[in-house]
């Protein structure tokens, strides 16, 4: 991690760096927000830390979900990302982890069991843009019917591909 | 006896016998149920997005559908003759658009109201029908996004001229084809 890096991280979230030195990678500074790049290896226990951690509760997930860098003008390391954004109620901060992921096996721990609202997150996540959450209780379609095959926002699904779903049944996900 | 020189669209008084003048009337039979079916719609509103909010304007006091003799809503297919797709129909409702427009019972029109339901409207992606037309037989189209009450309420006339000009009996043939 560079310098400057390390030194904003000191400033806004120093019982990260304290515990976890070894799973960030980069931190940056957009408008006072803060965004932390962290190693897809142990995510699990970064995010249930920062949950628990009694100085600076991030007690809320707010948001989870995945990008695709395919044809970006400034391509990060792996094609994939996995993005947390979690909120401290008690202190009023926010902080957005993200974990890289490779193109050839998108896949993270789920935290399912630390915020229960990303259950559904990372459902969607997986329906949309493929990325696997280990240990997720029921990894299926949240948004797409059942019978849709491949994942919609990935940049190489092309956008004029409609598949049809011709009956009602249970197995159709309706 | 029709006289030829009428128009067919509505039933024609002609003059009987001078003892049933107040009475009676004569007219094709196709004529006088078509003028009852097209002032007596009732509408199931299919409705998923803000057009179903312009509906309610329409059926509202202010527009007042009852004008027209379509103002018995009814959210039973059962009950209903003339379904109107308000909104966005995206692949994963279709079949249950198919399968409500399969319970009408004849004869059944459809309304595809506004501009994602008549062709998918902006909603040039993965996940939204591409207009309903693919599942279902539609009657008519109504423009805009959404539509204004008016333009709903110019559907409807547009419908009842076309009931107007239709047989009594219609053509089930034409429904099995679409959507197989």
């Amino acid at each position: 991690m560079q310098e400057t890096a390390t030194k904003l991280l000191e400033n806004k979230l120093p019982a990260l760096l304290s515990h976890f030195a070894g799973e960030c990678v980069d931190a940056t500074d957009f408008r006072g927000d803060l965004c932390v790049v962290v190693r897809p290896g142990r995510i699990r226990d970064v995010i249930a830390f920062l949950k628990a951690s009694p100085e600076l509760p991030f007690e809320i997930l707010m948001d989870l979900f995945a990008m695709d860098y395919l044809k970006s003008k400034e391509p990060p390391p792996e094609r994939f990302a996995v993005v947390y954004q979690l909120y401290s109620v008690s202190r009023g901060r926010r902080v957005r982890l993200k974990a890289y992921l490779p193109e050839a096996r998108p896949e993270i721990d789920s935290i399912h069991d630390v915020y229960k609202a990303a259950n559904w997150f990372e459902r969607e996540a997986w329906d949309l843009f493929g990325v696997d959450f280990r240990g997720h209780p029921s990894l299926v379609r949240i948004l797409c019917h059942n019978e849709f095959v491949g994942h919609a926002l990935r940049k190489d699904y092309p956008a004029d591909r409609y598949q049809r779903l011709r009956s009602v049944s249970p197995s159709s996900g309706i | 006896m029709r006289d030829p020189a009428r128009p067919a669209t509505s039933p024609i008084l002609t003059p009987p016998e001078e003892s049933h003048r107040e009475l009676s009337f004569t007219t094709r039979l196709e004529d006088f149920v078509n003028w009852g079916r097209k002032n007596s719609l009732w509408p199931l509103p299919f409705g998923t997005a803000c057009c179903a909010i312009e509906y309610m304007s329409v059926v509202s006091a202010h527009y007042d559908v009852s004008r027209f003799g379509a103002e018995v809503v009814r959210f039973s297919p059962r009950q209903s003759d003339c379904i109107l797709v308000l909104g966005t129909v995206v692949e994963k409702m279709a079949p249950v658009l198919k399968n409500i427009y399969d319970q009408m019972l004849e004869p059944k029109w459809v309304i595809a109201v506004g501009v994602c339901a008549s062709s998918g409207g902006f909603y040039r992606a993965y996940h939204v029908m591409q207009g309903i037309d693919e599942i279902v037989p539609v009657d008519v189209y109504v423009p805009g996004c959404p539509p204004t009450p008016e333009g709903i309420i110019h559907g409807l006339i547009r419908l009842q001229e076309k009931i107007a000009k239709g047989g009594l009996v219609r053509a089930r043939d034409r429904h099995k084809a679409i959507g197989k």
